[in-house]
Parts: structure tokens; sequence; C-alpha cells
């Protein structure tokens, strides 16, 4: 089934619908240019926009439903944004509202823990300003209708993501963590800008509705470029191999950060780019070859790094790549994959938030100690924290009713038709999913206390805990509700399109049973090792593999290796080459003609006697080159 | 016919230049630079008599006039130096140089 | 009404009062508001200008020295009124922002205040200048209030500074001297009058010939690579607010004058050269940040960014596509508003720690978030973040360049990248991590300094999300200049219909 067309649409939430971007723009506006003036009330204005944004999306949701399922595509003009090039406009389908509602949703869930989480920081109000300045960016991404836009909310929540990393700027590691993040992104955005231009190359227009609409036209030489740049603009967005460096650094800032940005909305912007791109995919094989091993290869990757890590921020952060890797994996299968990718993206949007939600609210009890191996025994004094954490570890690990168990195995089943390596290779990252969040869990809440001599451990305040059982509700139901009768795929296909023929959901085939096996070995070792036995305080040595996986797969290493060392290097080269090459030169050219003069001024005698021999010689070597030249 | 005047012209001329290169008296060498001149405007005189027009005498007017004014300038330098400096050699006065 | 005549009428008046008063701080008001009735003016004229009409309007003509056809000719075409409103809201906010700068010089403050107003009368003529002697008067006679400003109210270096500044543009500007005689006396109308001229030299040879003796001349005010390195030790040593002046507008005197001049005077030649000019710029773009990446000295670092920007302008220029160019002029003002401000805001910081060098500083953000903010923000619009109006102009720019040159653009946008690293780390050195020692008692921005700043601000993010009512008036010129240049944009390889074209 092929994409519906986009049809022009005024009046109706749907019609206001750029108020969703705007309100929390006012918001960060407001905080930002009060000043201290808002810090009473910049808590509270946040979580209002946050939330009249939420309203936005579901009225708009509502009234999109109201439509039949072909007129589910509603574009709204704007206004002119670069005359030749872009007109801005927004795009209200079934694929960018199911965003919008995930982000304002679980944006204002996170937005209301934070008033407790960050209760006793200073700079409370400005933190407010940042996470409504990445909510708007953020829906812009999703609901611009052309590749322009999409770059000014890319960036936007680059932006974002930049200040909030970083919002502990005192702290040298948090400074170093946004800049690196923010580097490591413009790699992406090189690739994407240089998508962006082939596609204006060759399309001239950078319209949604013309490029995608008119991309079986085109080579598929040019589809491949285009897509494959695409990709490496997602890979730095959505933290995919080889970019992936600055997402584990990325836990330098505040948890709720962690949940909002690099765990549910931002770093899943990636997956949105390929889906939204997908006619592009479609005609370049090759690329969309590309797309799933390079999900493979990352789902595998943070699980393996998940496994080693006692940061227990820095392990869910492995966990967030991996969850990535899924939907990117299951985004360049195609049309089918698509409901999965996104179906998951939103699950994982619940749980993940949930957990990293949970983390923070663990380390708020811990006196922001985030060292498992310090941890030990939690259940009993942080039960809500707990079983919100316990659902959410359900639903990742893919137990069966969950969420994950739905879309996670959804995806693998779907991998599997498309190419039975990659697919068993997906298994095996969900066996090793079972392993790393087990560890987690049990190290954080099962065993024997570890705590710090003056750790109190203590449940969080409601404003924490309320929104926790919110998103577990979700981590339990959405997976069931969304895949069963293949609600969401037939939601999504006016947008994204959809297979001839539906899949059918096999609760008992040979991969989901596997996958259930490796997960339920998978959380057997880890009760064995973690659970049971007792955890050492210092981390033992381990093996050449877990140096491997706590080292990030020695990415940060390669990197220094190959960019930074030669690019200071090279920098430090530039520089001398300028002050003694380029302006050694000029000066060197201009000392020479000063040397000379200096020299020839020495004729200057004084002597008027000498300055008339001279007249006298001019005026006969003149008359003889008469004489000569007149003769000749 | 007019060759023994350009003769004398140039005679008269060289003259002149010698003393302004080796004299070191200013009033010499400015009596030098006169006598040059002087030259000049024989070589001009000759020369109109020899084409037959007033162009050249009237050149030489010029001269003198200049002539004349170059004087009322260059004693009044000439004396000034010799007042400060009580010397009228013109290589004491080498201050302007380099 | 004769706009033009008048703005710089009223800005020379304005210099020759500012001199009669005896009080510095009245001085100072008067420049002020000179400054501000000038801006005034000036928008006023640019609300009359029509987009759609004549090529050239507000136009005067007067004969100057009829005996070799010189004109005080002087019009403005879209591009043209871009940069002199660029120069006239720059000098208001350069007065404000100079409250202090000119009390240490070596002359007086008057002095100071009165140069300022006569370059901006310089300023607004170079652009207006439809006659092409007038435009070279200008452009020469616009380094003498430069060369005092640096020399008498520079840094420790500014003797040097200054007379390498002057040398390396007066040489640029007698090769132009040269290229202006021989096209007046080769062409033979009689005329130097621009609109007369164009299309006169139909002889490639000597179209190259004089190409260069032009184009030499813009390289080095621009500055291009390689003849970029007296803009550091300039922009280094001038006082904030003539630096901002120098990078911001009489450095696009060099890339207005290779649209205007180079371009429509020699099509054939700047095609022949197209290849040596986008190398050049190219070059300039990667080498200009990765220079700026090793500075240590902050003025210096936001000079060598210029150099790169610098490039992608020139880049933009010579790619010669609507996109392109129309984007090098947008980036053009843009690029004032963006450096103008790391300009004045890293002038508000020397001025409190008396240093330029970064190691000097730390953790500034702590005690001065507001200064901090705002210098993120320029730097940010450095680095063309979208959303801040350099993102729209460097876009316009790749976008347009790729359509005909891939592998340049492709190199130049990897100064997308370099960008973020001169900008961010500058940033994380001065304003991050823990509070330096010798930073800790320094004050926020001032009320004085918060009105130098938000104007720039806001006009980068207005510009940044409604760039239109700039591109308006830009690409009708554009189009114009490329027309008679005689190129056309490539067409796309995938035709697609799009309702109003």
């Amino acid at each position: 089934m092929e994409p519906a067309e986009i049809i022009q649409h005024s009046g109706g939430a749907i019609g206001a619908a750029w108020l969703m971007i705007a309100l929390p723009l006012v918001g960060a506006a407001v905080l930002l240019l009060g000043g201290r003036r808002t810090d009473k009330f910049g808590h509270l204005l946040g979580v209002l926009m946050a939330v009249a944004s939420f309203v936005v999306a579901a009225l708009s949701f509502a009234q999109l439903l109201g439509f039949a399922p072909g007129e589910r595509r509603r574009g709204i003009e704007l206004y002119e944004f670069i005359p030749g090039l872009a007109k801005v406009g927004l795009l209200v389908d079934p694929l960018s509202i199911s965003f919008c509602l995930l982000i304002t949703f679980v944006g204002s869930l996170i937005h209301i823990y934070s008033i407790g989480y960050m209760a006793h920081d200073p700079n409370r109000r400005r933190f407010f300003a940042y996470l409504n300045l990445f909510v708007a960016a953020m829906l812009l991404l999703v609901l611009a209708d052309n590749y322009v836009a999409l770059f000014v909310g890319w960036e936007g929540v680059g932006l974002a993501s930049y200040l909030l990393i970083g919002f502990w700027q005192h702290k040298p590691s948090a400074a170093t963590a946004a800049k690196k993040a923010f580097i490591v992104n413009r790699v992406g955005d090189f690739g994407l800008l240089l998508g962006i231009f082939t596609i204006f190359a060759t399309f001239h227009t950078l319209a949604f509705s013309d490029v995608l609409g008119n991309a079986s036209k085109a080579s598929s030489g040019t589809l491949t470029a285009i897509g494959l740049l695409l990709l490496v603009g997602a890979c730095g967005k959505s933290a995919q191999l080889p970019l992936q460096s600055w997402l584990l650094d990325a836990m330098e800032g505040p948890t709720p950060v962690s949940a909002l940005i690099h765990a549910a909305t931002m770093v899943t912007a990636g997956v949105y780019l390929i889906v939204r791109s997908g006619p592009i995919f479609q005609g370049a094989e090759t690329a969309q070859l590309v797309v799933t091993i390079v999900g493979v290869a990352t789902l595998l990757a943070g699980a393996i790094i998940g496994t080693a890590k006692d940061d227990i921020k820095k392990a869910l952060a492995g966990s967030t790549m991996s969850q990535i890797g899924y939907m990117v994996l299951a985004a360049g299968v195609g049309p089918v994959g698509y409901a999965f990718a996104i179906a998951h993206l939103i699950t994982h949007g619940f749980f993940k938030a949930d957990m990293f939600l949970g983390a923070g609210s663990v380390m708020h009890a811990m006196n922001d100690e985030v060292d498992m191996r310090k941890y030990g025994a939690l259940r009993k004094v942080m039960p809500l924290t707990f079983w919100t954490f316990l659902i959410g570890y359900l639903a990742i690990i893919g137990f069966p009713l969950l969420s994950g168990y739905f879309t996670k195995d959804g995806i693998i089943e779907v991998a599997m038709e498309h190419n039975a390596i990659l697919g068993w290779l997906a298994v095996i990252g969900a066996g090793i999913t079972g392993f790393y969040m087990s560890r987690l869990v049990f190290m954080t809440f099962f065993g024997a206390k570890r705590w710090e001599p003056t750790a109190h451990p203590h449940e969080s305040p409601a404003v924490m805990t309320v929104p926790l059982i919110v998103l577990s509700i979700g981590a339990i139901v959405l997976g069931w509700f969304l895949i069963m009768g293949n609600r969401f795929m037939t939601f999504l296909a006016p947008a994204v399109g959809a297979p001839e023929e539906m899949p059918a959901f096999h609760p008992f085939s040979v991969p989901g049973l596997a996958t259930l096996a490796l997960v339920a070995i998978g959380a057997a070792y880890a009760w064995m090792k973690y659970g049971r036995a007792e955890v050492p305080a210092v981390a033992p040595r381990g093996s050449f593999l877990t140096t491997f996986a706590r080292r990030d797969l020695y990415g940060d290493a390669l990197n220094e290796a190959l960019f930074m060392r030669p690019g200071q290097w090279l920098t430090r080269l530039a520089v001398f080459f300028d002050n003694r090459g380029v302006d050694g030169l000029v000066n060197g050219l201009a000392a020479g003609i000063g040397g000379t003069s200096g020299r020839l001024r020495r004729v200057q005698t004084g002597f008027v006697r000498s300055y008339a021999l001279s007249i006298f010689l001019g005026a006969a070597v003149l008359a003889g080159a008469w004489l000569v030249v007149g003769n000749l | 016919m007019t060759t023994h005047y350009l003769v004398l012209s140039a005679l008269l001329f060289a003259i002149g230049g010698v003393g302004v290169l080796v004299r070191r008296n200013a009033i010499v060498v400015f009596m030098c630079v006169e006598l040059m001149l002087n030259a000049c405007n024989l070589a001009f005189v000759t020369f109109a008599r020899q084409n037959g027009n007033l162009d050249g005498q009237l050149i030489a007017f010029f001269v003198m006039i200049v002539a004349a004014a170059e004087v009322v300038i260059g004693l009044a330098i000439i004396v000034t130096i010799f007042r400060t400096r009580r010397s009228a050699s013109v290589d004491d006065a080498s201050l302007l140089k380099y | 009404m004769p706009w033009l005549s008048t703005l710089m009428g009223v800005s020379v008046l304005g210099a020759l009062g500012v001199t009669l008063v005896r009080n510095d701080k009245l001085a100072k008001q008067f420049t002020l508001v000179v400054s501000l009735i000038v801006l005034a003016l000036t928008v006023a004229m640019a609300v009359q200008f029509s987009p759609n009409g004549d090529k050239f309007q507000f136009a005067e003509t007067y004969d100057w020295i009829p005996a070799f056809g010189v004109h005080y000719g002087v019009a403005v075409d879209g591009i043209a009124l871009v940069l002199i409103l660029l120069s006239a809201i720059l000098v208001p906010i350069v007065v404000l922002a100079s409250w202090h700068d000119a009390e240490a010089g070596k002359r007086s403050v008057r002095t100071y205040f009165s140069l300022l107003l006569v370059l901006e009368a310089m300023m607004i003529g170079v652009f207006a200048a439809t006659d092409v002697f007038l435009f070279y008067v200008f452009f020469e006679a616009m380094l003498i209030p430069m060369y005092f400003m640096i020399g008498s109210y520079g840094g420790a270096q500014r003797s040097y500074a200054a007379v390498k500044f002057l040398l390396y543009s007066l040489f640029g500007g007698l090769l132009m001297l040269v290229a202006v005689i021989a096209l007046y006396s080769i062409a033979g109308k009689g005329t130097f009058m621009f609109p007369d001229l164009v299309g006169t030299i139909q002889d490639v040879t000597t179209q190259k010939w004089l190409f260069l003796g032009f184009f030499i001349a813009f390289a080095i005010k621009a500055p291009l690579w390689p003849f970029h390195t007296w803009l550091p030790d300039a922009a280094a040593q001038a006082p904030a607010g003539a630096a901002v002046l120098l990078v911001g507008v009489l450095d696009k005197v060099g890339t207005y004058g290779m649209l205007r001049f180079c371009l429509e005077l020699f099509p054939d030649a700047a095609k022949f050269f197209t290849p040596l000019v986008i190398t050049l710029s190219v070059i300039g773009i990667v080498y200009g940040a990765i220079v700026a990446i090793g500075q240590t000295d902050m003025k210096r670092l936001i000079a060598y960014t210029s150099v790169s920007h610098f490039g992608f302008i020139a880049m933009g220029v010579f790619a010669m596509t609507t996109s392109a160019g129309a984007g090098a002029t947008l980036y053009m003002v843009n690029h004032g508003f963006s450096t103008g401000a790391l300009f004045l805001i890293a002038g508000f910081l020397i001025y409190r720690r008396g240093s330029q060098f970064i190691a000097d500083y730390g953790g500034v953000q702590k005690v001065a978030p507001v200064l901090a903010g705002t210098f993120l923000v320029a730097g940010l619009s450095s680095l063309s973040l979208p959303g801040l109006s350099t993102f729209v102009s460097e876009f316009m720019v790749l976008t347009g360049t790729y359509q005909r040159y891939v592998v340049p653009a492709v190199i130049a946008t990897v100064g997308v990248i370099l960008a973020a690293i001169y900008i961010l780390w500058m940033y994380q050195r001065m304003m991050n991590g823990p509070t330096a020692e010798s930073v800790k008692s320094l004050p926020d921005l001032n009320a004085r300094e918060k009105w130098v700043v938000a104007p720039l601000v806001a006009l980068l993010l207005v510009f940044g999300f409604y760039p239109k009512p700039l591109l308006d008036v830009i690409n009708p010129a554009v189009k114009d200049t490329l027309s008679s240049v005689s190129v056309t944009d490539p067409q796309p390889a995938v035709p697609v219909a799009q309702e109003g074209q």
C-alpha cells in the first residue's frame, strides 16, 4: 500500500498544530529572558507549557481520527522560509502525531518529575527553559513538512541536548561531554546536510510531498547516495555505530535529561528520519542493507557495553543504543518493519524513561551515587521505585505480554524473514539484554547493602513517583495495544505505506521461543553472578572481553587515535604554517624591501657635490642613451 | 659658422660643471652654476640666430629672470648658513642625509 | 529626495559637529544621536525601495571631473541596499559599545567618534557608488579613518597592525586603480559610470587582465586565502568597535566588489577564473577554521573564523547560481551581525579582565551568566546554528554551490564540523569549568552593554526564522547580476511540478 496524498488543511486543532511548537518555545523564551524574576514560578510555567502542548497534540490526534484513513495526512502551510528554497509548513499525519503524543506526554511527565529532582538546584528555572526549548525543537523536527525545517528542529534538539548535558557547567567532565556530543552530532549533520543538498540538486525542492512522491523517478545511484548520507545523519543523532561515542558521555547531564533526550525522544530522531524518507530507501537496496547492518552492529555493541558498566546510567545508555539498534534494523527492512520500528520506539520511550527516572530516583536517594556496586537491597526502602523499575525491566527483556514482548519480538520476526543472519544476531542481542538488565536490577535492588556510610536512602516524593507509575502502566499495556490486530500498522499505513499482506502475530514461533529461552538463560546467569553471589565493591579486573566492553569497545580510543591526535597535530602545523609560512612570506617581503632601502639610503650622503655628480652622470647617461637610440 | 659659438658654449658649460663638482666654497659653486646657465643662454641665442626666429632669445630672457630669482634665494640661503655655521663650505652643510 | 547624499551628508556634518563639542560625554551622545538619525533615514529609504522596480534606485548623478567623464554617481540595487543597511545598523551599536574604548587612546575621544562618523559616510558611499572612479576613491579613502582608529586607539602592537593593514590594502588598491584606468581607456566610452561600462569589454584576454586587477584588490580586502594575514593582526589590535566595522563592513567591500564589478564587467574572465577562486575559497574555509582552532588569543580566533566565512561568501559569489549568490549576499549581512556580536562581547570581556588570551579566563558563566549566554548565542551564530540567520545564508551558499560544484561544496561542508570545534572549544575554555581566581569578581553586562548586544541577538534570531524581507530585496538583484553574466541555474535531474512555478 502506497502512502496517501497530503491534503491541505486549515481549522480545528490540526490547524493550530503550530501551537504545539510555539507554546514551549514561548515558555523557554520567557524563562530565559525573564531571568531571576521568573525563578519562583519557572518550573510551573515549564510544566504548564509542556502539558498545554500535549493537549494540543491530543486534540489534533482526535481530529485526525475523525478523517477516513486515506485522508489522514494533513498539511498546514505556515510561511515562506527561504524564498526559492523552502516554505515552512507542518505535516500532521499518523507518523508525526504518534511522535507528538510520545514527546509531549513523556515530556510532560518528565517535566513534572524534574520539579522534584531539581528542587535543590539554584538554576532550576534555566533547566526548565532548556527542557521547553527541547520539546519545541523536537516537535518541529517531527512536524516539519520539508527537509530544511526538519534540519532546523534537528539542530535545535542538538542545541538543547548540548545545553542540558553541560547543565552543570562547572564540572569540566560535563562541559567536555556536552561539547563532544555536539561535535559528534555535527559529523552526522555533515552527512545529513550533504543528503539534503543532493536532494535539492536532484529534485529542486525540499518538501516531503514533492521529494518522496517523486523518489521513484530518480536513478537508484542517486537514491543510494541520498540514503547513505541521510543514514550518516541518523547515526549521529541516534548514536549508531560509528558515531555512538557521545551517548555514554552524555550521561553527565541531569537524569531527567537522560530520560527525555537520551532515551525516549531525541535519540530516536534518526529512526524517524529513515522511516520518513522511506520512499528514498525503498529505491536503494544497498542503502537499506547498510541501514540494517548498522542497526544490528549497534544493537550488539550497545548490549555488550551494557554488560560491563557499573555506572547505572551508562548501563542504561548502552541499553538505549542497543534498543535503537533494533529500531534502525526494523526501519531498514522496509514498510513491513516501519510499524514495528515506531511501535518499539514508543514503548521503548515509556519503559526506558521509566527506568531512567527510576535510576534518577535511586540516585536522588543515594546522594547522587551512580556506582551500582555501592547499591544493593534497595527494594525494601524504595518500594515504589522498585516496582515501577521492575515493570520497565520486564518490558525491555520481553517478558511475555509486556510491551517489549510485542514490539521487540515483532522486530526480530520481521528481521528473520528479511534475512536470517540478521534475525539470529538480533535474537542473540535479546539474550544479552536479558543478562545485562537482570544484572542491573539485581545489583541495585537485591543482594546485600553495600551503601556508603553517609547514604540514607528514602523513597522519593510523590511528584517523582507518580510519573514513574504512569510510565510503567504504559510499559505494561502499550505493546499489546499497538501490536495486536496490527492496530498500529493499519494506523500508520497512510503515512508510510504498508505491505500488501499484514503480518500475523505468532506467539510461539521458533525465533520467539528462542528469544525467550536466551533471555531466561541470560537472566539466570545474572542471578547466579550478581543476585545470589556477593558483588565485590571494587570491580574485578575481568577478562579481555570485560575490559573491551568497559572501554566502550575502544570507540573513544579509536576516535582519539584516528581523529583527535592527528587533528591536534594538523592544527599546530597549520598555525605554524600561517605564522611562518604565509605571514612569514609577507613579512619577509616587507623586511626585504626595508633592508634594501636601508642600504640604498646610504647614497644620500648629504654632500651637495655628490648629488651634483649624480645629476651630471644621470644627464650623461640619458644623453648617451638618446644618441644610441636615435642612431639605431 | 655658428659652430664656434656652440663650442664656446660647451666649454663654458663644462668649466661650470667641473667647478660645481670640485669647488667647496658655496659662493664659487654658485658662480659656476651661473656660468652654466649663461652657457645655455649662449647656446639658445646661437640657435635662435641659426634658425632665424626669436624663440631662443625669448627663452634666454626667461633663463635670466630665473637666474636672478635664484641668486636672490641662493645668496640668502648661503648667508644664513654662513651666519649659523661660520663657514661657506658646501661640505660642512651635510646634515640632511640618510 | 536625494537619499544617499543625505545619508552621507548627515554623517559628515555629524563628524564635523563632534569635533566642535568640547565635552567628551556630550560628544559621545551627539555621535550616537547622529548615527541613529542616519539609521532612521536608511530605514526610511529602504522601505521605499521597490524590489521589482528598476535595477538601480535613488540614483543621483552629477558631473565631477567632466574632462575624464568622472561623475558623482550614487544609487543602490538590492545588494548595495542591504549592505548600507548593515553599516547603518552597526554604527550606532559600535558607538554605544565603544563608550569607554577611546579613553586610553593616543588621541582624543572626540576624534575617535568623529572618525567613526566619517567612516560611516564612506561605507555608505562605497556601496552606493555607481561610478567606478568614485568607488575607487571611497575604496581607498575608507582606509584613512580606519588606519587612525587602529593606530591611535589599538592594543600594544597597534602601529605594526595599522601599517600592515594600510600597506596591504593600498597595494591592492593601486592594482585596482590601474585596472580602472585601463577599463576607462579600453572601453573608450569616455565615462566611468558603471552601467555604461557593463558589456563594453569584449576581448577575453583584456577581460582577464582587468579582472585580475580588480580581483586581487578585492581578495586582499575580503580577505581570501592566502592574502589574509593582515586581518588577524588588524582585528586583534584594533579596539573592539573598530574591529567590528573592519570585519563586519569594510571587508564586505571586497566580496561586494567581486559580485558587482568582477562578475558584471568581466563575465568571461570570471567564468575562466572560477575554478581558481573556488579553490582559494575552499582552502580558506577549511584552513581558516583549522588555524582558528589553534589560536590562543580570542580576537585572533574570531578573525580567523572570518577568514573561513569569507571563503563561504566568495564561493557563493563565484558558484553563479541564484541560491548561492543570494546566499552569499545574505551571508555578508549576517556575518556582520554575528561577528559583530562576537567581537563586541569579547571586547567587554577584555575590558573587564585586561587580557585577550583565552587561557586567562575560565568559568565565566558562573559569575556573568548573561555575558556568557550572549557570547554563546553569538558563537552559535558563527557556527551557523539553524534558527540563527547565519544558517540560512550558509545553507543557501552550500545548496547553490552543490548544484554546480559537488566536490568543493562537500569539502566546504567540513567547515560545519570545524566551526563547532573552534567555537565550542573556545566557549568551554573561557566560560565553563571551575571559575578562575582572576575572573571571580567580573561584573555581568551592564545596561549599556545589554543594549549593545540585544539588537544584534534579536536580528540574528528574527532573520534566522524570517529572512524573507532581506531575500526579497536581494533575490531580484542577484538574478539580474547573473543574467548579465548570462548563466542559468542547473536543471534538476528529476523535475517536480510545483504550484506557482
